[in-house]
């Protein structure tokens, strides 16, 4: 720390400048700074005797002339500290330690007056003062500034009493808000609570007689407020496995917490249906049983395959009546006349059942879209293409991992993402080679066509084997064999699909790996995509059979009991694949991995292939809820002993991945997924079968309709002609939901708001550029004025 | 708030009193926070509690100690999460993330596995992608536009109680 300095250094300023002779405590008012405090000190204690009365006499002249600091600036940098500019007089010094940019952050009074200044603002903007009252020659940002009550000179109690009335005048919704962000300590903000209620009550004594009961809009909603918080800690059971998931994220890290997250969000998106199924539809059914079920004997099969004891059972459509329960006349024998008046309250079970599927799915839909909508918020910003490096760095400690050898795993995934970070950047300004990166286009292509080419085979492989299966089918009916080999022959297709969907994986990781990818983001893309593509395509195959009935289920009568069946089946045998794939891939390689191969290393759990899994089973439930009302209810019963055996193998058989992994990012793609090729596929094959496809004649709540769309369409009329009040429903019914014009205004309309939206995004991306330009040459404007400030204080010591 | 004082409570159990009514002025000093089961571990644990105690010396009252995890939770809004942030990174406490400061959290973070030469890349960098001054350190409102484009911060910087 080498310094030059002038001979006629600069000696003990006065003490009777403002902002000096106290303490240098970083909370202490209107203080010096630290860091230049010593400074000034070591200075001064280089004194020369001859010159100090000289400066003494200089320096009452100093407070006249120096200029107050700028309060309405904002955090302005200083140009490198005062070791770097041995030049600097020790007043000047002084004015550089009193800047905002210095003390804001640090003293009480200091944040007290600046958020007293943001209030101030938010006031203003919700009420601009007219234009006559404005200063007409300050600078345009400072007309709207009071610089006589400029809280920067105040005391603290005047600061804290000014800040209060300020908080008075917001809305209590962002007053409460204003004092959460406020970064001040427990104790201060309990006394400016204390002293906004204090001033709230005197004014409500004048309020009191206008309002009879004495109640503001405040008390509700403060009071309302209390009483859920109040709500929220007496019941532990609103947190269902609050210390699970701490264990989880503080071993593993908050990226394998997501998947577990992301698993307690797939139950709360069940219970939705299932509610409202339950309430509607299936407990009336149960208590007003139909007369015609002969039900088989309960064997143990059934909860593999399906079929048997449950297929006149409330799990399947075909179980439930096409008529008005607790009518009594529907219950007496055919042909005989119908003495009894109607029922009280006739509860038709079509229009219930076809409303119920319909609202829930609006619900879930609604609920996807609000959920995507807020992670999308939380990670994207707008033009945030550059600064992944430094966003990283700071946002790359993981707080909540806590055992040791979890924190030195994480030390040493940072260490291997930051050397991964700057060879990619040295390679980025390396460029390749033409031959070079025409071997990478092609090594890609050729893994492409692979992936794509195995998809085809999937999926033609599953085409003909169920064709064989139901050959096989014809075959064994026609023979007459045994009734367990009937229901096992189903069983052999879900049996299929799901492995491949648990092998197939694996050899895209493998293809994955001869393909080598630059960044490790790119080959998490690629691999999500080849994997969801293999599994929609083979769903929409078996739902394009199922709906068709060419090859499956076309022997039957009631063909929606059998692909209700059918894809209980696909369920249950996701389940079995799932748990084979974690008890294979987890527990049995960990021990070959540690007895045979003698390593270390235990496998990792592989985010991305269970999540994909989790979707596709909640896939399979959307598309099986209109034949088969209690799957949410299997749904949601796998999910619970899903996370209780993912949990347990994971404590037992995993290390935490070793990729980085940008837990909310990925998060929205999760939900992404699940909204798009997931909720939006089922929601199109719901509407086709509803719309398009006839009901089957011998069971279930539509039997003899032409489609199941008609229920409603017949109620309708029905309301019509019993009431002609009613006529504008039939006619809404008629032109909105039938024409196609509405369709074509909604996504108009939606095209149109888009479009508003792209626009105003580009906007203000061109005002964050204006706004950064403008931010470096204030930069520049304040280094100028320092030397500027310098230059003139040593002239005048030159002249001295 | 009762789960905190519990936890307050048992670190030092004859010192910290059950009842809270008188106000009492009580505190604990850092060793003993520093040794919770939820910080142990944490490079960043001194920082942590220096910037939360009043007197900037570690050691925290029972306001201090909530203060603390009330930022550190879920439900603490993103500003106050990165002025406290700002305060624990900022080493040698000068109001600026300046190129020190930098190097000893990269230190931190990665155990000093990483070349000095690599380090001093790494923070180049950094100051050249959120410097919008031009001054070459890290003030506050740098450091909030770029955690702002950070979409994990607000994940990662919480500890469960």
């Amino acid at each position: 720390m080498s310094r030059s300095r002038p001979p006629s250094v600069t000696l003990r300023v006065p003490e009777d400048t403002e902002s000096d002779g106290q303490e240098p405590s970083p909370d202490s008012e209107g203080a010096l700074h630290t860091s230049f405090h010593q400074l000034i000190q070591e200075q001064s204690s280089l004194v020369e005797a001859g010159l100090e009365l000289e400066m003494q006499a200089r320096g009452r002249e100093h407070p006249a002339r120096l200029d107050p600091p700028d309060a309405c600036a904002a955090a302005w940098p200083e140009p490198g500290q005062g070791e770097q500019h041995p030049g600097y007089s020790s007043a000047s010094l002084r004015i550089l330690a009193s800047m905002p940019s210095r003390t804001i952050g640090r003293s009480r009074g200091a944040i007290i007056s600046q958020y007293y200044n943001r209030t101030a603002r938010l006031r203003r903007r919700s009420s601009r003062p007219p234009l006559q009252h404005l200063c007409r020659t300050a600078r345009p940002s400072l007309r709207q500034y009071d610089l006589e009550t400029d809280p920067a000179r105040a005391t603290l109690e005047d600061k804290r009493s000014l800040l209060v009335k300020e908080l008075l005048s917001l809305s209590p919704g962002q007053r409460s808000h204003m004092l959460l962000t406020v970064p001040l300590s427990l104790a201060e903000k309990r006394t400016l609570r204390q002293e906004l209620s204090g001033q709230r009550g005197a004014p409500r004594q004048h309020r009191v007689p206008s309002s009879p009961c004495g109640w503001s809009k405040d008390d509700i909603a403060l009071s309302c407020r209390g009483l859920w918080y109040r709500l929220l800690s007496l019941l532990p059971a609103a947190q269902p496995w609050h210390y699970a998931l701490k264990q989880i994220g503080g071993r593993f890290g908050s990226s394998v917490l997501s998947y577990f997250l992301f698993l307690k969000t797939l139950l709360m998106f069940n219970i939705v249906p299932l509610l409202i199924l339950l309430v509607f539809v299936v407990a009336l059914q149960a208590a007003y049983p139909p007369a015609s079920a002969s039900p088989r004997p309960f064997t143990g099969l059934e909860l593999l395959t399906g079929a048997g004891y449950f297929t006149h059972s409330l799990l399947y459509y075909g179980y439930y009546s096409n008529a008005t329960l607790n009518d009594p006349c529907a219950s007496s024998p055919n042909g005989s006349a119908c003495p009894l008046a109607a029922p009280p309250l006739p509860y038709n079970m079509p229009l219930a059942y076809v409303f119920s599927v319909g609202v829930s799915f609006l619900i879930t839909c609604v609920l996807l879209v609000y959920s995507m909508s807020r992670s999308f918020g939380e990670s994207y910003r707008v033009g945030s293409s550059t600064g992944d490096l430094a966003a990283r760095v700071f946002s790359a400690w993981d707080f909540k991992v806590v055992q040791r050898r979890s924190v030195k795993l994480q030390s040493k995934n940072i260490c291997t993402q930051l050397k991964e970070l700057l060879a990619e950047q040295r390679s980025r300004s390396r460029s390749l080679s033409l031959c070079q990166r025409l071997g990478h286009c092609a090594v890609l292509l050729l893994a492409w066509a692979l992936a794509l080419g195995t998809v085809l085979g999937c999926v033609l492989a599953v085409r003909y084997l169920s064709e064989h299966m139901h050959a096989v089918q014809q075959g064994h009916r026609a023979r007459g064999s045994g009734q367990r080999w009937q229901e096992a022959v189903p069983l052999v297709l879900p049996l299929v699909v799901s492995l491949l969907n648990a092998l197939m994986p694996h050899l895209y990781n493998l293809l994955a790996l001869w393909e080598r990818q630059d960044s490790p983001v790119a080959r998490l893309y690629v691999a999500i995509c080849r994997n969801l593509l293999l599994k929609m395509v083979v769903l929409g195959l078996l739902c394009y059979q199922w709906l068709s009935r060419r090859v499956v289920c076309s022997a039957e009568e009631c063909w929606e009991t059998c692909v209700g069946q059918d894809l209980y089946r696909f369920m249950v045998m996701d389940f079995i694949f799932t748990l084979l794939d974690t008890f294979f891939g987890e527990l049995v390689w960990r021990l070959i991995l540690e007895k045979r191969l003698k390593r270390k290393q235990r496998p990792e759990f592989d985010i991305a292939r269970n999540v994909l899994q989790l979707i596709y089973g909640q896939t399979l439930t959307w598309l099986g809820v209109l034949f088969a009302p209690l799957l949410p209810a299997v749904q949601m019963l796998k999910l619970l002993l899903l996370f209780y055996i993912k949990k347990t193998s994971l404590m037992q058989n995993c290390r935490s991945p070793s990729k980085p992994w940008q837990a909310s990012h990925m998060s929205t793609v999760f939900v992404t997924l699940l909204c798009f090729p997931s909720f939006l596929g089922a929601a199109v094959f719901l509407s086709y079968t509803i719309w398009s496809v006839r009901p089957s004649d011998t069971c279930g709540p539509f039997r003899g309709l032409e489609t199941i769309y008609k229920s409603g369409k017949t109620w309708v009329q029905v309301l019509e002609r019993s009431n002609p009040n009613i006529g504008w429903l039939a006619w809404a019914h008629q032109h909105l939901l039938q024409d196609t014009f509405l369709l074509f205004l909604v996504s108009g309309v939606l095209l149109a708001v888009t479009y508003f939206n792209v626009q105003v995004v580009r906007g203000q991306r061109r005002i964050i550029r204006l706004l950064k330009e403008q931010i470096a040459n204030e930069g520049e404007d304040k280094i100028f004025l320092i030397q500027k400030l310098h230059a003139v204080y040593e002239q005048r010591e030159r002249r001295a | 708030v009762y789960r905190l004082h519990g936890r307050y409570h048992e670190m030092a159990p004859n010192v910290v009193p059950m009842d809270y009514t008188k106000d009492p002025d009580v505190k604990l000093p850092m060793q003993l926070i520093i040794n919770m089961p939820e910080l142990k571990e944490n490079p960043f644990k001194e920082r942590i509690v220096e910037s939360f105690s009043e007197d900037g010396g570690g050691s925290l009252s029972f306001n201090d100690f909530v203060d603390m995890f009330s930022v550190l939770s879920e439900m603490a809004p993103r500003e106050l999460k990165a002025i406290y942030a700002f305060k624990i990174y900022d080493f040698n406490t000068d109001n600026f993330i300046c190129k020190s400061d930098l190097e000893k959290t990269l230190n931190k973070l990665t155990r000093e596995e990483l070349t000095a030469e690599e380090i001093t890349l790494v923070c180049e960098k950094v100051i050249e992608e959120a410097d919008m001054d031009g001054d070459g350190k890290l003030g506050f409102a740098d450091f909030e536009n770029m955690i702002s484009k950070a979409p994990d911060f607000l994940s990662t910087f919480h500890i469960r109680i």
